[in-house]
């Protein structure tokens, strides 16, 4: 069975005043029905930019996507007209964003917001779209739905915004969700209640998910695979317990050792990465990550590793093997 | 002004959770504060109750039968405010003015909101080559001095487009010319104010979430940008409609606005200027009306400003 989404050499640019910013730098991977797929990485890495462009949703200009293709049930997304991928668009795949408190129209109530895209996509009245709105409250925990309706994005908090985001999200039952950084902006106990829903409304729905996070915690308890994203380039995939038992990448190592851990006690400072993300306006001849690697050899410098095989389901872009420190 | 704190109050479990003041309540609230806004808001009520229960006393045929051995007549019980120049009842011709000026006002201002809310979230909304072309446009259209493109358009067409009737009232063709050419010149400022908005609102990610739905570019602009910028389009038109006011009535003043026999308050004015000392009540009541009308939008614009204003909120002098 070939995969419903399918992402090829995927390559988004943006032209700034600065120069050219080198944001994805052809990317591929697949995701199959009903599988969750983690994409991790840190800020700037080009995480939102490679699924935005996914829905044709890169403001352009700036931003251009300038090689690649996006096979979505065997049609490229990126070749469609306008009226096609408005078509995609909510229906087929919906998206849920970062920030809560931005991503809702505050002067329009959320009755109005949940139901227009069940309008625009299932073709049906404006009453069939209120009391399907109210089920769909129901199904992400909003008490008193009815009522609720009626109120605008101010009267509701983050979390339960964050609710509506992804009940209009799925109002139309799209086969893939696109979470991106849906946790962020809301504290711990809120966050786990929504990886919770997801979790849940996934497996009722069969619908795949491609959820974005800098927080491993988060998606080691979402995720069948994951994919590490360093400057626009994928550094490491593989399933979930591959990447948490026997991580490759040399950059995925120094994530896991930054997380703080309640079950040992640490006299020592928490290990961190040294330096910064470059800014990805100067594409380097070697490896990215190169500079704050601890494990570089001179190869690293002058030629860019590309994804290999190091194991079943297991695919890292190093020239290291960090276990023996030997060019791999 | 100062906020009354209610006295000790015992809450109940209603009072807690009930649900936070809607919009307009808080609208309200806040315009409230405003006297003067208030104020404009009753003489605005009497001066178009003025105009309109009035007709219902005198006819318009009335206002217009010239009888010369009657002229510049002070005010009398037969005619309350005086007669013109050529002996017509000139309460009856503020009443049917003011119905002219009112419209006028209101129309053009609806001719400013339509062409200067288009070009105003067209240009902020698609921004590039579309905005620089239609922005240049608005620049060009605001170099054009105002006054003289008026009475220049005014005296070209007002003789082409016939007289028509509405509302079983006829109106001369420079009614129709004049509230057009206002409106048609007036609407650069909303165009600039609206883009501005547009420009910020379209990078708010709520805009993508619209977006990521499948919403059409028009629903977008239409449906979800334009409600979050419409404090300021009501704020600009309701003094818009003042300025479409003055407008008018300087033009007919000028003579070149609306025609005689259709009475406004500003050609009523033209006629009366040679007679500024002699016969006074000539132009008092058609000047007075035309000042109290501008100021009381002017208050109730100044009101609504504060209301919309969101930032508002916390100041409570």
């Amino acid at each position: 069975m070939s995969a419903l989404l399918q992402i090829k050499d995927l390559q988004v640019q943006f032209q700034t005043i600065e120069g050219t910013v080198h944001a994805v730098n052809g990317i591929s991977y697949d995701l199959d029905k009903g599988q969750t797929l983690g994409i991790v990485g840190e800020s700037g890495c080009g995480k939102s930019v490679s699924v935005l462009s996914v829905m044709g949703l890169i403001p352009e200009p700036p931003g251009e996507i300038t090689k690649g293709e996006v096979i979505y049930r065997g049609k490229d997304l990126l070749k469609m007209d306008k009226k096609e991928i408005r078509k995609i668009r909510g229906k087929e795949i919906a998206m849920v964003f970062q920030d809560p408190m931005t991503s809702l129209n505050p002067v329009l109530t959320i009755g109005r917001q949940l139901s227009e895209a069940q309008i625009l996509h299932l073709k049906i009245s404006k009453e069939e779209a209120t009391s399907r709105s109210i089920e769909l409250l129901n199904i992400v925990g909003i008490p008193k739905p009815e009522e609720r309706l009626g109120e605008y994005p101010h009267q509701f908090s983050g979390g339960m915004r964050q609710r509506v985001m992804i009940a209009m999200a799925l109002s139309c039952q799209p086969s893939i969700l696109i979470a991106d950084e849906p946790t962020t902006a809301l504290d711990v106990t809120i966050q786990a209640q929504i990886v919770e829903l997801t979790k849940k409304l996934r497996d009722q729905m069969d619908m795949a998910v491609i959820w974005i996070t800098h927080d491993l915690a988060v998606i080691a308890e979402l995720a069948d695979r994951i994919i590490v994203m360093y400057a626009g380039f994928i550094v490491e995939e593989t399933d979930i317990f591959q990447l948490f038992e026997n991580p490759l990448h040399p950059y995925t190592l120094s994530l896991l050792k930054s997380i703080p851990r309640v079950d040992k006690r640490i006299d020592e400072r928490l290990a961190t990465i040294s330096g910064y993300p470059p800014n990805n306006l100067i594409m380097p001849p070697g490896c990215s990550f190169a500079p704050r690697c601890s494990h570089h050899i001179d190869r690293c410098w002058v030629e860019v590793p590309k994804l290999k095989n190091v194991g079943s389901n297991h695919q890292i872009a190093c020239w290291v093997d960090v276990t023996t420190g030997k060019e791999l | 002004m100062k906020t009354t704190i209610p006295k000790t109050k015992q809450y109940g479990v209603e009072d807690i959770e009930s649900p936070p003041l809607s919009i307009s309540q808080l609208v309200w609230l806040r315009f409230r504060r405003h006297k003067m806004a208030l104020v404009g808001v009753v003489l605005l009520i009497l001066l178009i109750l003025f105009s309109t229960v009035g007709a219902l006393f005198r006819t318009e045929a009335y206002g217009n039968i010239t009888d010369t051995s009657i002229r510049l007549q002070a005010p009398s019980p037969e005619h309350p405010f005086g007669t013109d120049t050529v002996g017509r009842d000139l309460l009856t011709r503020t009443i049917y003015g003011g119905q002219i000026s009112l419209m006028i006002g209101l129309t053009a201002v609806i001719i400013q909101i339509v062409v200067g809310v288009l070009i105003g979230a067209i240009a902020g909304y698609y921004g590039g080559w579309i905005d620089s072309l239609l922005m240049r446009f608005t620049e060009a259209v605001f170099n054009v001095p105002t006054l003289p493109l008026l009475l220049v358009l005014s005296k070209m067409l007002s003789d082409k487009i016939p007289t028509i009737e509405l509302f079983g009232r006829e109106f001369s063709g420079s009614v129709i010319v004049i509230t057009g050419v206002i409106g048609l010149t007036s609407w650069m400022g909303l165009a600039r104010l609206v883009r501005a908005n547009f420009l910020s609102l379209k990078e708010q990610e709520f805009v993508t979430a619209a977006r990521s739905i499948g919403a059409k570019n028009s629903s977008i602009i239409f449906s979800h940008i334009l409600p979050n910028t419409i404090a300021p389009i009501i704020v600009s038109s309701t003094l818009g409609v003042a300025g479409a006011i003055i407008n008018e009535a300087y033009v007919s003043f000028l003579g070149v606005g609306v025609m005689p026999p259709t009475a406004t308050w500003g050609n009523m004015l033209n006629g009366a200027y040679k007679y500024i000392e002699t016969a006074p009540w000539t132009w008092i009541f058609p000047g007075t009306l035309i000042v109290l009308t501008v100021l009381s939008i002017n208050f109730v614009g100044d009101g609504l400003r504060d209301a919309l204003d969101p930032r508002a909120l916390v100041e409570t002098e």
